[in-house]
């Protein structure tokens, strides 16, 4: 039988299946965080279960790190707290931790990926819907909740009914400008927030062939905003070239034997998905989200629909924006450049490009905050650190930080922020926060002008 | 876990789409470590005013509506996979949520936490979205073993799908920590095979 690359990986951990239910999927990698397994350690401990396979578990702390001073005292006692509770877990449990300060800390899907612990044909879960990254290697990757963490915690394994499978085709060239967050926000914004409920999704075609393994990760970042529990990438040479020679990557003759495996799993010729999609690269461009959830976007370019529906209209209501308007001059106090969807390297890259020579507009508040020590000290390394430092940027610390607002980095009440990250949702970025999502070219354009401009006018 | 097998409730409306779980409980409530007390901050930025004062317009602040089934509007749970939103709506004392489709993560954790997601067809959800706004003491029937939800004194009724060994785990209170260490010499005889 035909075999999709979701359907390869997936068989091959099967454990075992419930008669007429679930099967057990045996986990090969588990990533940690301090917010969604404190609960998890402490359920196993009341319960007098011990950790299974610790050796498969790696932690981080992000979501609740500050930006700014990580080399002193956390003064927030509960952030301090957790932060306390994750790095005693990980010692009683014999857990590899990358804590606060780490040369390899940073956001769980920046730091693991980098590190090579992400590698094609793998299982992967974290208590972090954005789990769905790691897809981008060709290994099945999503986020789970607590309950689910401490059943991997005491089994390395999960009870999981098969998804479906969808596959999203994108073909041809993109236009300048047009970046790996505008392709995943355009698709977002054609299939809406719903359309991969209970699906396993496939990017597939020449726009992701092409694509650098960075980009690949900002687009399967993003599946979940879609509903998908992941996305998936197939291995190329682009994959294997990424992982070789990372940290925690296999090595020498058991490298090799890996990547001939590696070559096994791509998608048949001739398999057969749920549901399939097709786009033109030509069709997109530069986006940007006008609503209160990832799939109301528009090209930077549109107008905001005029659709009579009460939910669509409390979106509108929460945004101050109007049906029929186009975003184009709209002023922008905040720009936030991070997140696990756009905090490494070459989303750095992009921006420097653009800020070089120019000056922030006075009006904006601009944090750039790396996904990871690595690419801090790579920023820093480059050069680019200099070009942020003279247009009036703040480089800060890393960490998870305005993308979800946990710790002090909030954007106020009422404002807009123009940010790189995955969700709108209102209140995610502060309290009455309005956030409008775009790549990192347009948060930059943005906080160069103090407002939304016509990129496409602004490129040579 | 607490066993659900039937419940007769009173239910609250909320009919709002895509309510995702930064809504249901907002990250900066995340810093806890324990499962209890995220009821006090269910839907916080709904509830209160800017100034903490309570938002008299909010559904769950309307005296006239009270229950253990909240019925809620299309993509029920999308966003974050924070287990802390069924912790909040069980905390709550919400026991039901039903919705014309639910996000899956969101979905997995309520079962894991025997919080039961109903999952009727959206002219059903208009159904009971209008019996329980316009008539507040109409009472819900769930019945898991059966799997119908009914309007108490009409004709109204419907069957909901459920997987069969969830059914089983939630009428039993069992949960899949239990099952899975079962299963632990399969798991270490598939390891001595597969992991190098």
């Amino acid at each position: 039988m035909k075999k999709t690359l979701f359907d390869k990986v997936w068989d091959t951990h099967i454990v075992d299946a419930v008669e007429n239910g679930p099967q057990v999927l045996y986990i090969d990698k588990h990533l940690i965080h301090e917010v969604t397994s404190p609960q998890a350690f402490s359920e196993l401990e009341k319960r007098n279960i011990p950790v299974f396979r610790p050796n498969q578990i790696v932690a981080t702390a992000d979501h609740n790190t500050p930006t700014q001073n990580q080399h002193l005292p956390i003064k927030d006692t509960l952030s301090r707290n957790q932060l306390e509770q994750l790095s005693s877990n990980c010692a009683k449990n014999g857990i590899t931790l990358f804590e606060l300060g780490h040369k390899y800390n940073g956001i769980v899907h920046v730091m693991a990926p980098e590190l090579g612990f992400t590698q094609p044909g793998m299982t992967i879960v974290c208590g972090d819907s954005h789990t769905s990254t790691h897809g981008a290697f060709g290994s099945i990757a999503f986020g789970i909740g607590t309950s689910q963490v401490a059943q991997v915690f005491a089994s390395q394994c999960l009870l999981l009914s098969k998804p479906k499978s969808l596959r999203v085709s994108v073909n041809g060239k993109l236009k300048t400008g047009v970046l790996p967050k505008d392709v995943i926000l355009y698709i977002i914004s054609k299939l809406g927030t719903n359309a991969g409920t209970g699906y396993f999704c496939e990017y597939a075609g020449d726009v992701f062939e092409e694509m650098s393994m960075e980009g690949r990760m900002t687009v399967c970042n993003m599946s979940i905003e879609m509903g998908a529990r992941g996305g998936m990438i197939a291995p190329d040479e682009t994959t294997f070239e990424y992982v070789k020679g990372r940290e925690f990557a296999p090595k020498g003759e058991s490298f090799n034997k890996k990547i001939a495996y590696w070559k096994t799993l791509p998608t048949d010729e001739g398999a057969i998905f749920d549901k399939e999609y097709f786009f033109d690269a030509e069709d997109i461009e530069p986006m940007l989200t006008y609503g209160t959830n990832p799939g109301m976007g528009i090209k930077v370019t549109g107008h905001i629909p005029e659709i009579n529906d009460a939910s669509f209209e409390k979106s509108l209501k929460y945004m101050d924006f109007k049906k029929g308007e186009s975003l184009i001059n709209k002023p922008i106090n905040f720009v936030f450049i991070g997140s696990c969807t756009n905090s490494r390297i070459e989303d750095f890259r992009v921006a420097a490009n653009y800020i070089k020579g120019k000056q922030k507009a006075d009006n904006v508040t601009a944090w750039l905050v790396p996904g990871s020590k690595q690419v801090e000290a790579q920023i820093i390394e480059e050069g680019l650190k200099d070009i942020f430092d003279e247009a009036g940027f703040e480089l800060r610390q890393p960490g998870c930080s305005a993308c979800l607002a946990m710790n002090d980095d909030k954007i106020p009440q009422g404002e807009y922020c123009v940010s790189t990250s995955n969700r709108n949702f209102e209140g995610r970025q502060g309290q009455g926060a309005r956030t409008i999502l775009t790549s990192p070219l347009v948060a930059a354009a943005t906080a160069v002008e103090g407002k939304i401009i016509d990129i496409t006018k602004h490129l040579n | 876990m607490d066993k659900f097998i039937t419940l007769q409730s009173k239910a609250i409306p909320l009919a709002i789409e895509n309510i995702d779980t930064d809504q249901i409980i907002p990250a900066r409530f995340l810093k806890a470590t324990s499962r209890e007390g995220f009821g006090e901050n269910l839907f916080r930025d709904w509830r209160y005013n800017k100034d903490n004062s309570l938002n008299e317009n909010f559904t769950l602040n309307n005296n006239k509506y009270s229950g253990k089934i909240l019925v809620a509007g299309d993509n029920f749970g999308c966003g974050s996979s924070r287990e802390h939103a069924a912790w909040a709506l069980s905390d709550y004392g919400f026991k039901v949520v039903v919705s014309s489709f639910f996000a899956d993560i969101f979905k997995g954790n309520a079962l894991n936490n025997g919080l039961l997601p109903v999952q009727v067809t959206p002219e059903f959800l208009n159904v009971l979205l209008t019996e329980i706004t316009e008539k507040p003491d109409t009472k819900l029937n769930v019945n898991l073993i059966k799997q119908t939800i009914s309007v108490e004194g009409t004709s109204f009724s419907s069957k909901f799908e459920i997987d069969a060994y969830k059914k089983t785990c939630m009428i039993n209170g069992y949960d899949d920590i239990d099952y899975l260490l079962s299963k632990k010499e399969e798991i270490k005889a598939f390891e001595a095979k597969n992991i190098d």
